[in-house]
């Protein structure tokens, strides 16, 4: 059975981005979130350094600097107004989130706290800034919680383990979405003028990674096999603290605080690599001096092998500091690695964190790949490249952006759906979905996901990671393909129709296979070194070329490349020193 | 080394009753339980049903009974249970068996999934969001000093796991009591100087089913993945509570 509802806005995922957009839409339209988790389960919440805003609480700050840096951090990829409005917004949004209940903590003076963060900087780059607005360690859990509350205040309707399957076009029009009800694996067809796409990162792809399990890329997958291009998906952001083998966050805040890197010498190695921001330079940066001290042989075994590791060090900080500014970090350490960073370092490798890459929007979160802007159709937060980011986000700019784009996307649709018409979408349109959820089941005696999910991210981890080269790049795209092949012999086991996860998951890493092919073969493409995209064989960056967008529409299994400008309309390139 | 897990599973579609199912899998020391039932789902048997999302103790998806005890299968290693052999590198005492089992006084959807909702709808019942107590600033933030702020501190740790809902004893003689996750999100607004705190909750948390039948019997301390002292913060509820009443000479749901 097909059930069929009509609402004029839709919004796929509930993180930071998909309930901000839904507070703001739900002041008109009527508007159903749409989750595959339960209420506060996304990965918002394992947000934990703190919100980039210029409110200037702890010394002299300005958003003009906010957004030089942000521009900068990107390597100059970065769409320059999209990051302007990002840096003067943030202020305002902060003030909304606290003026909200969100408990940030506090300066003596009863002022929202701050603290200094990777590539923030006072006078365009003259040093570090305390810029970033934090609630101990978990302030991305305190916006999440806060943005679910009020949404519980304003009785926004919540549609929870609806996992999303299709989207629903006429020409460039939005029409709804298939959804795939989790409790009665029903379909469902919602239909509505409107629909957003927060569906948050595509971090398990990768083998080590900070991501959350259903960070799988949902939204930018549904979009690419409708045809739509994905911006800039080479730019991958590999956070230089991860917990050794277990890719679990230690946040950038550690170094904020003043924690420092060290080789197996016990040198203190960023200040060879960035003399004046030291361990807060970005984070591609760090992430790159961390490998190549351990190709050097400096990392901690000194293999030489890419999964060698180095200290993060926060121990001559003290146990005040340690307890009251990064509990939770504390708390991760004991528990996974038996490690009291109050008295000994943390063992820390590049762990995969970020695309800042996606769907590609304009600054009100529209679909626009810059040449057709989609009616009706829109993204916000880390499925969306606006681009703000560029080719390397800096620390805290993700929370921003899910707020800023995250309300801006809200507040247009809340305009769009009062002139809009309703489309019309019935049973018919979850055929396909149908068909292949039919064939899926009827598969007899397959394979089992594990084997190609681990595969695929072994390839990407190890062939499309911190540094890169043209024929690992192409094995990567090849032996994706392949692994999409073995893909179509995956069966499920699990033939009950109710709360049947194993088909959540065979869906899962079919959109992380095709984002992974749309990454690799981006990747391949992009024939210089740019922000978190660094290559052996091409090392400098080429503005002549490559100061543009990579637009890559999948078709099949190839993958066909286009271009879009960037708006370098502020600040002129410059080469990228810290 | 190999260890059995000893899974509660019940799928209401075809089971009448829970059964136990044992599936024997190789693990690390370090590996968390959570990992084991990945390997399980993803190799061995896809039937298997439980949540999960951030794997690292922020998300509240993975709850569950770990040899009778709430805890969160992401959260738990190993090592915390089985002792090793230093010197085989085998479990020390075997067959090393894990019992796991759903949580309790919510039901059982399939497996380690249980129904959250009627979780949820307590939680929704006692304003779990912010209720300024002064007019919104004009431009910038409500001023709220660093000891002001540290007062509701454990509170906001929350993530609603529901470890101490299914751990708490009260719940098994007296379903409709709302339990302690509710009122830890309560008192989240209630100790913060911002908010109006009690008064537009009392409605709920001072009656029969709100914070009295409470018998500090500390389980949901016990089990709380996130260190927070629920039975302190359902204390100190009731004792605002009383001081709201005793001031204005009326009587608490529990004085009644």
């Amino acid at each position: 059975m097909i059930l069929v509802q009509e609402f004029d806005a839709i919004i796929v995922g509930a993180g930071g981005a998909g309930l901000y957009a839904a507070l703001e839409a739900s002041t008109t339209a009527r508007t159903a979130v749409v989750s595959k988790l339960y209420p506060q389960r996304s990965h918002t919440g394992a947000a934990q350094g703190g919100i980039g805003a210029a409110l200037g609480n702890v010394e002299e700050d300005s958003p003009e600097w906010h957004a030089f840096d942000t521009v900068k951090g990107g390597d100059y990829l970065v769409d320059q107004q999209a990051a302007r409005i990002l840096a003067e917004d943030a202020v305002r949004a902060v003030y909304d989130l606290e003026n909200r209940g969100l408990p940030f903590s506090r300066l003596p003076d009863g002022k929202i706290a701050q603290r200094r963060f990777g590539g923030h900087t006072h006078h365009f780059g003259e040093g570090p800034v305390h810029r970033s607005c934090y609630a101990a360690d978990r302030t991305g859990h305190m916006i999440l919680q806060t943005l679910y509350q009020q949404c519980v205040k304003n009785d926004v309707q919540f549609f929870d383990e609806y996992q999303v399957v299709d989207l629903l076009l006429e020409g460039t029009t939005v029409r709804g979405v298939v959804l795939f009800e989790l409790k009665t694996g029903e379909l469902h067809v919602f239909r509505a003028k409107a629909v957003l796409f927060a569906t948050g990162g595509t971090g398990r792809m990768f083998k080590i990674t900070s991501n959350a399990i259903s960070n799988t890329g949902d939204g930018p997958a549904i979009l690419a096999r409708a045809g739509i291009p994905m911006e800039d998906m080479e730019f991958y952001q590999f956070h230089p603290t991860g917990i050794l083998g277990m890719g679990i966050l230690i946040t950038e805040g550690v170094r904020g605080e003043g924690g420092i890197l060290k080789n197996s010498k016990g040198e203190h190695f960023m200040e060879t690599y960035a003399p004046t921001m030291l361990d807060l330079a970005p984070r591609d940066m760090v992430s790159r001096a961390i490998m190549t001290e351990v190709l050097a042989g400096r990392g901690i075994r000194g293999d030489r092998k890419i999964d060698d590791y180095v200290w993060l060090d926060a121990s001559h900080l003290g146990r005040d500091v340690v307890e009251q500014k990064i509990p939770d970090i504390a708390d991760f350490c004991r528990t996974y690695l038996g490690v009291d960073p109050a008295e000994k370092p943390m063992p820390v490798q590049p762990t995969a964190h970020y695309a800042m890459g996606g769907i590609p929007t304009d600054v009100d979160g529209r679909v626009d790949t810059g040449k057709v802007v989609y009616e009706g159709l829109y993204a916000a937060g880390e499925a969306a490249c606006v681009s703000v980011h560029g080719a390397n986000r800096l620390g805290t700019n993700s929370l921003v952006d899910l707020i800023v784009y995250g309300r801006r996307a809200g507040r247009h649709i809340a305009e769009y759906v009062k002139n809009a018409s309703s489309p019309a979408a019935g049973e018919a349109d979850a055929d396909r979905a149908r068909e292949q959820l039919q064939r899926l089941r009827n598969r007899k005696g397959g394979r089992h996901v594990g084997p190609i999910m681990e595969r695929m991210q072994e390839v990407m981890m190890e062939k499309v990671g911190v540094y890169r080269e043209q024929k690992e790049m192409e094995a990567a795209a090849a032996d994706v393909r392949k692994l999409r092949e073995e893909f179509q012999e995956v069966a499920v086991q699990d033939h009950g129709a109710g709360f049947n996860s194993e088909v959540l998951q065979i869906m899962e890493l079919e959109n992380l296979l095709d984002l992974s092919l749309i990454t690799a073969e981006s990747a391949a493409n992009r024939t210089e070194s740019r922000g978190a995209h660094s290559r052996k064989d091409f090392p400098e960056r080429d503005d002549e070329t490559w100061l543009r967008h990579t637009m890559a529409t999948l078709k099949g299994d190839q993958v066909v490349i286009d271009y879009k400008p960037v708006d370098v309309s502020i600040w002129e390139p410059k080469p990228r020193t810290y | 080394m190999n260890v059995t897990l000893a899974i509660k599973r019940f799928n209401p579609e075809t089971d009448s009753e829970p059964r136990i199912q044992n599936y024997t899998v190789e693990v690390q020391p370090t590996d968390r339980i959570l990992d084991a039932l990945i390997n399980i789902t993803q190799n061995q048997d896809g039937t298997l049903g439980y949540r999960r999302s951030c794997a690292h103790g922020v998300c509240g998806s993975d709850a569950m009974r770990i040899n009778g005890k709430e805890k969160l299968a992401c959260k738990t290693l190993f090592q915390d249970l089985v002792d090793q052999n230093p010197e085989t590198g085998n479990a020390a005492a075997a067959p090393a068996t894990i019992e796991i089992e759903p949580l309790r006084h919510m039901a059982v959807q399939k497996d380690l999934m249980v129904d959250q909702g009627p979780f949820f709808a307590k939680f929704r019942a006692v304003k779990p969001y912010f209720v300024p107590a002064a007019a919104t600033p004009e431009r910038g933030e409500y001023i709220q000093s660093p000891e002001e702020r540290e007062l509701f501190d454990e509170a906001t740790k929350c993530i609603n796991c529901a470890a101490c809902y299914s751990a708490c004893p009260i719940l098994d003689k007296n379903p409709d009591f709302i339990g302690p996750q509710a009122i830890v999100n309560a008192a989240r607004f209630i100790f913060d100087s911002r908010d109006a705190g009690l008064e537009p909750r009392l409605d709920v948390l001072d009656t029969k089913d709100g914070v009295w039948p409470c018998e500090s019997h500390f389980e949901c301390t016990r089990v709380c993945p996130r260190d927070i002292k629920i039975t302190k913060l359902i204390n100190f509820t009731k004792r605002e509570i009383k001081k709201y009443r005793a001031a204005r000479g009326e009587e608490t749901a529990e004085q009644k």
